[in-house]
């Protein structure tokens, strides 16, 4: 290289080779800036998929005649005649009503939310402003593990172990129901909402605390009047991401609800949720049939759901970082 | 400050610690309840043989084998694809680029998509859509890729652990400190040249991170894999794309709900179940080591 560059670069054969060389690396460079710049746009790309092609096959429910004198979106939601909110798609007259099924979604979710929301954000509150450096080295990996575990796994629990001890304890009719099922559902949701609320917590400033105290506050006062009203849009994004994650889980509410699509106010009740139905329903329905187009809607409706639910939630999270920033 | 005041301070802190307690209590129980009912079971002819007697008798071997074909399989898509995402969005792309926003935005909402969703896509898109396009332009309409099989359970799930992966990746790019890159530059490299041979090897840990979190997730996740290419009971291991396969997660579901005789499959299940459960703790375990020594780096390299 050193004996080119004495000589005319261009002229010596070493030189011709370097540049052929620098010109390949160039080749290389380009190429694998457009491969992995395409590779980033499949994120995008499998997001916009998602919604094609789950759309597609929901889109019968409004356009196929066919499908629309067994299920059309009046019939998936208006009570029929003689039978009510009935959601039977595999009798002889099927029938497809998607409120019980909604019914149920928002009873596990909702038991789920009410269980896990006080529980993590207090163990949140405890680990970052109480906890001695020990006890966050308990709770921290115990909240891993708990996020590690597999929903099968949760679910297995419930049904085996703790579906028993519930009712036991008090008394229910039916072994699986909803309690159950949003128990189970809130042991998926708890490490979502510890992790983010905790964030929230330890996102507040130092010398927000340090103010409080100097100021004669005790501890807990500092917790309860300075840092939760500081990182409370991240505490409400908790609950929202904690809510998407319990409306959408599968496995624990397949194996712990009892699956009957009762349409009740009662706790106590056996449930079927949306994503049960779809995870029951789909490995046995006839291709193209309105009880397959009526499966996919209903999963449409859940990514929609979900959507927006997680956006809500991200907004929140921005809505915390721009407060703390505009606050210092 | 009244005493009162004090006192319930104290009460209402003693109670956020009790909600430590409570969660850490049921992770106890649960690991304990599966660890004391499952142990008897673990032998070497449990994990090494196939079922036999309904379900009743012998091992788990053709579960772990599908688990683990299937997670290889998921790898080798989700790996280069996470990477190069995060590499583009902490390398390439100019500050405050809108597609970047955009790609981060997918990547969270991704991360957001219900499970069962991802099982209706697979079905909707790589066997309806995809599959059946190769059985018509390859073999004739016989249908082959057109229906549930490991090749399209594998990708569905390369999807669903794709954010796991991008997310490990970036924070293993931003704990490489910008001198490596310039001093790289500095002595004449293409872009390219500097990632592979600086920025690459630096991010192995995180790579590996992610990796092994998206395994981990990847070998527990049941819903996806479902309608896409899970079977119950095989006679014969996957050896081509386009078999169907056996997984645990799934052997679980099918043996906890649909099991003729429970008590009798019991011990097979809760061995199944703690196998699994092993399986995804020693992934867990061994990612949070790494990712804890590239965090230490991280803060010492401030």
């Amino acid at each position: 290289m050193r004996s080119s560059r004495l000589l005319s670069p261009e002229k010596t054969i070493e030189g011709k080779l370097l540049q052929k060389f620098r010109g390949a690396e160039r080749l290389t460079d380009r190429l694998a800036a457009v491969l992995i710049k395409g590779c980033a746009f499949v994120a995008i790309v499998a997001l916009v998929l998602i919604f094609v092609f789950i759309g597609k096959e929901a889109l019968p429910i409004f356009t196929s005649p066919e499908v629309r004198t067994e299920a059309d979106l009046g019939k998936l939601l208006l009570p029929q005649p003689e039978r009510g909110f009935v959601w039977q798609p595999v009798s002889e007259r099927p029938a497809y009503s998607i409120l019980p099924l909604l019914a149920g979604t928002l009873k596990a979710t909702i038991i789920a939310v009410v269980f896990a929301v006080p529980l993590a954000v207090a163990a949140a509150l405890f680990t970052s402003e109480f906890a001695t450096p020990w006890a966050r080295e308990v709770i921290k990996p115990a909240i891993e593990i708990l996020a590690g575990i597999p929903s099968v796994v949760v679910g297995f629990f419930c049904l085996m172990v703790l579906a028993g001890w519930l009712q036991s304890a008090f008394g229910w009719t039916y072994r699986l129901n909803a309690t159950t099922a949003g128990i189970g559902l809130s042991l998926a949701v708890i490490p979502i909402v510890y992790t983010v609320s905790e964030d929230a917590f330890s996102s507040v400033p130092q010398r927000f605390r340090d103010g409080s105290v100097a100021m004669g506050a005790s501890r807990w006062q500092t917790a309860w009047r300075v840092v939760l009203p500081g990182a409370s849009p991240g505490v409400l994004a908790a609950c929202v991401l904690g809510f998407g994650r319990a409306i959408g889980e599968t496995m624990i509410v397949l194996m712990a609800s009892g699956n009957a699509a009762v349409l009740s106010w009662s706790a106590s009740d056996s449930i079927r949720t949306f994503s049960a139905t779809i995870a029951a329903e789909l490995g046995e329905v006839v291709m193209g049939s309105p009880h397959y187009h009526v499966l996919f809607f209903i999963g449409a409706f859940l990514f929609v759901l979900t959507f927006f639910i997680n956006l809500t939630g991200q907004w929140w999270v921005g809505r915390l970082q721009k407060k703390l920033r505009g606050g210092s | 400050m009244p005493d009162r005041t004090r006192l319930i301070g104290w009460l209402l802190q003693s109670l956020t610690g009790i909600a430590c307690l409570i969660i850490v209590a049921m992770v106890v129980i649960i690991i304990g309840n599966i660890v004391i009912h499952g142990a008897g079971k673990l032998s070497w002819e449990f994990i090494s043989q196939a079922p036999r007697g309904g379900m009743a008798l012998g091992g788990i071997f053709p579960a772990i084998f599908g688990t683990a074909a299937l997670v290889i399989l998921m790898t080798i898509a989700v790996i280069p694809l996470g990477v190069a995402t995060a590499i583009y969005m902490h390398e390439y792309a100019p500050r405050r680029s809108r597609l970047v926003y955009l790609v981060r935005l997918a990547i969270q909402n991704l991360a957001g998509v219900p499970a069962i969703v991802f099982g209706l896509f697979g079905l909707g898109f790589f066997i309806e859509f995809v599959g059946r396009g190769i059985d018509r332009a390859f073999y004739g309409g016989r249908l082959l890729y057109g229906q549930p099989a490991i090749i399209w359970a594998a990708l569905t799930m390369a999807l669903l652990t794709l954010p796991t992966v991008v997310v490990a990746t970036e924070e293993a790019l931003r704990a490489i400190p910008e001198t490596y890159r310039e001093v790289a530059y500095s002595l004449g490299a293409t872009r390219w040249q500097m990632i592979r041979r600086v920025v690459l090897p630096q991010a192995v840990g995180g790579i590996l991170t992610g990796g092994i979190l998206a395994i981990s997730r990847g070998s527990g996740e049941v819903a996806p894999v479902m309608f896409t290419g899970a079977a119950y009971f095989l006679p014969d291991l996957p050896t081509r794309l386009h078999n169907q396969f056996m997984e645990l997660g799934y052997h679980v579901y099918v043996m906890t709900t649909q099991s003729p005789d429970v008590e009798k499959t019991k011990p097979i299940l809760y061995g199944t179940v703690l196998v699994l459960l092993l399986l995804t703790f020693t992934l867990n375990f061994t990612a949070i080591m790494i990712r804890a020594q590239i965090r230490k780096r991280l803060r010492s390299e401030r």
